[in-house]
């Protein structure tokens, strides 16, 4: 089989759930839930039995409302959050034949470390505010092992000047900076260890006009030249347009629809995505 | 009135829960354990962790000695020493080959320490991650992870800032090959005495409300990168003025009226045992140190 055929990360029905649930809800049986919660007890089926497979140098996008659990699918990908069920498979990790969330906390980050990147919607959780842009990179680069400074040096000064910090304002701290350039850095900083995957959410949203298109550039960019694969999460239409090949509909913690980009903002099949489609601005 | 303490001031269950918490301590080099820090009879911050170590430990012929950055004669280093003596009746010495229980504040001394020697540190934050990582609950589990990324970060942001290393006291060390832990506020110059050291090191922070050790012969190695080795500060053609000692940590002193530059030992029971033993006949150097006195 063609290594491009191989998926690099395959996800099997991830769920997520916050409460224990209770004899009404945990049959599964959509009609029982409002939307993504029980009104008996209260637990929240955040993401239900979500399964995908991320392709090499793919661009996935994830659309959907707030609060359809696209945000808390990319947190259970990164670690942020423990999943309540499900697998996940890396192709580079261990041959892919271990579940990732089976592992330990340490090889989880271990595996956070060398295999994927992230950039949060709010720099605030991706960057250290009070330390250095180059140190925000450095700080990927320790702990997958590094204790060169010279060589950390230089790699962050690579990817800065890649995202278009100036180098005068390297050693400044994200705090100092805009929205826009504190998104550049996480970029940086996410793309520090060459990771194989990157998970951005919402990257944009937040940003004025001309920055979002430049930061939507660079990501374009970037992923042509380095052949990463993208998860990417949004709601804006345009984001996934421009950048998804393949994209996935979510609604209420649920996958409702997924194809091919063009088909599913061209010819959308369940009602929800026709009415996200049509309200388009 | 006269108040009948009990010996060494704490009860014996106090004692008992202290010793506890050191004996854990020791048997996980590194390893901060939490302990009940009792209310003392000096402010938390001026040394009640290495006081409650010092008393539950200290036996009727233990002999004490108290420094305070160096000094035997610092009011904080006398007032612990006092408050010791008047509850055991125990002797206080100065001269460091001579203690069996040595208490220090922010330094170790010159004098290389022996196996029946135990060192009692003050520790201000014994959390060397607590800059990087403000969360206690965080803390504990990069700790059990050994997830030290936190600490090499913040040497890599001194590097990037100043050019080198300048932590000047406090700088991290890993003991072990486990546990990253805060040295105190020792000088780098005495992070290379704890490895592999005869006497057993113990460190308590009584705000904190930890205490943590490194036994007797155990490595302990100070961070540093690949391209940045750890150094110790160096004093070059620098030397003590009263006793010419020129490998030890020096103070510097500057006189405001001629603006000169003086350098003095920072240990002061070492720099006199050099006068005592050199030439502390002449009437010379006596003469200089009652200059220094007053």
């Amino acid at each position: 089989m063609n290594e491009q055929d191989t998926p690099i990360l395959s996800i099997n029905n991830l769920s997520k759930q916050f409460g224990p649930g209770c004899a009404h809800c945990r049959t599964g049986e959509a009609d029982r839930l409002i939307k993504n919660y029980c009104p008996k007890c209260g637990a929240v089926y955040a993401c239900q039995q979500i399964s995908f497979d991320l392709y090499p140098g793919e661009v996935f996008g994830i659309v959907g409302e707030s609060g359809s659990g696209k945000s808390t699918l990319m947190q259970c990908l990164y670690f942020d959050q423990e999943v309540s069920g499900g697998e996940a498979y890396i192709r580079t990790y261990k041959n892919g034949k271990v579940n990732l969330f089976g592992e330990s906390s340490q090889q989880k980050r271990y595996i956070r470390n060398h295999q994927m990147g992230k950039v949060y919607q709010n720099p605030i959780l991706g960057l250290r505010m009070g330390f250095s842009s180059i140190g925000n990179i450095a700080e990927k680069l320790i702990a997958a092992g590094s204790r060169d400074v010279g060589s950390m040096e230089a790699r962050g000064r690579e990817l800065l000047e890649h995202v278009n910090i100036p180098s005068r304002r390297m050693k400044e701290p994200p705090k100092n900076f805009s929205g826009g350039m504190q998104q550049r850095v996480q970029i940086a900083k996410a793309l520090s260890n060459n990771p194989p995957i990157l998970l951005l959410d919402e990257v944009t949203t937040g940003l004025d006009l001309s920055v979002q298109a430049s930061v939507l550039d660079l990501i374009k960019q970037l992923q042509r030249e380095l052949n990463i694969s993208i998860i990417i999460v949004s709601h804006d239409l345009g984001v996934i347009r421009m950048l998804a090949d393949r994209t996935m509909v979510m609604l209420d913690g649920k996958v409702i629809e997924y194809g091919l980009t063009d088909q599913i903002l061209e010819d959308p099949q369940h009602r929800y995505t026709q009415q996200l489609v049509h309200s388009l601005l | 009135m006269n108040i009948a303490y009990n010996f060494a001031f704490f009860d014996e269950g106090s004692k008992r829960e202290i010793r506890r918490a050191t004996l854990k301590a020791i048997a996980i080099p590194g390893y901060q354990v939490p302990f009940a820090s009792r209310e003392m009879p000096i402010a938390r911050g001026w040394g009640t962790g290495g006081l409650q170590l010092t008393l539950s430990l200290i036996g009727k012929n233990d002999i004490l000695k108290v420094i305070d950055q160096g000094a035997d004669e610092s009011v904080n280093a006398v007032n612990i020493k006092k408050l010791v003596a008047k509850t055991t009746g125990v002797k206080t010495v100065d001269d460091t080959a001579e203690a069996t229980l040595i208490q220090s504040r922010h330094r170790i001394p010159e004098i290389p320490l022996h196996e029946h020697q135990i060192l009692v540190l003050q520790v201000p934050l014994p959390e060397p991650l607590r800059y990087f990582e403000p969360s206690e609950f965080i803390t504990k589990h990069l700790h059990a992870e050994k997830e030290y990324s936190g600490s090499w970060l913040m040497l890599f942001e001194q590097i990037m800032k100043y050019g080198n290393m300048s932590t000047d006291a406090d700088h991290p060390v890993m003991v072990h090959d486990r546990y990253v832990m805060a040295p105190s506020p020792i000088p780098r110059f005495d992070n290379p005495k704890m490895d592999h050291s005869d006497a057993l090191i113990l460190l308590g922070a009584g705000r904190e409300k930890k205490v943590y050790a490194v036994p007797p012969y155990t490595k302990v190695v100070s961070l540093a990168f690949d391209d940045y080795s750890f150094e110790v500060e160096r004093f070059e053609g620098a030397c003590c003025r009263l006793c010419g000692a020129e490998d030890v940590f020096l103070d510097e002193l500057i006189q405001e009226e001629t603006g000169e530059t003086l350098h003095q030992c920072n240990d002061t029971s070492y720099c006199i045992s050099r006068l005592n033993e050199g030439s502390a006949s002449t009437t010379r150097t006596a003469a200089k140190i009652g200059g220094v006195a007053e």
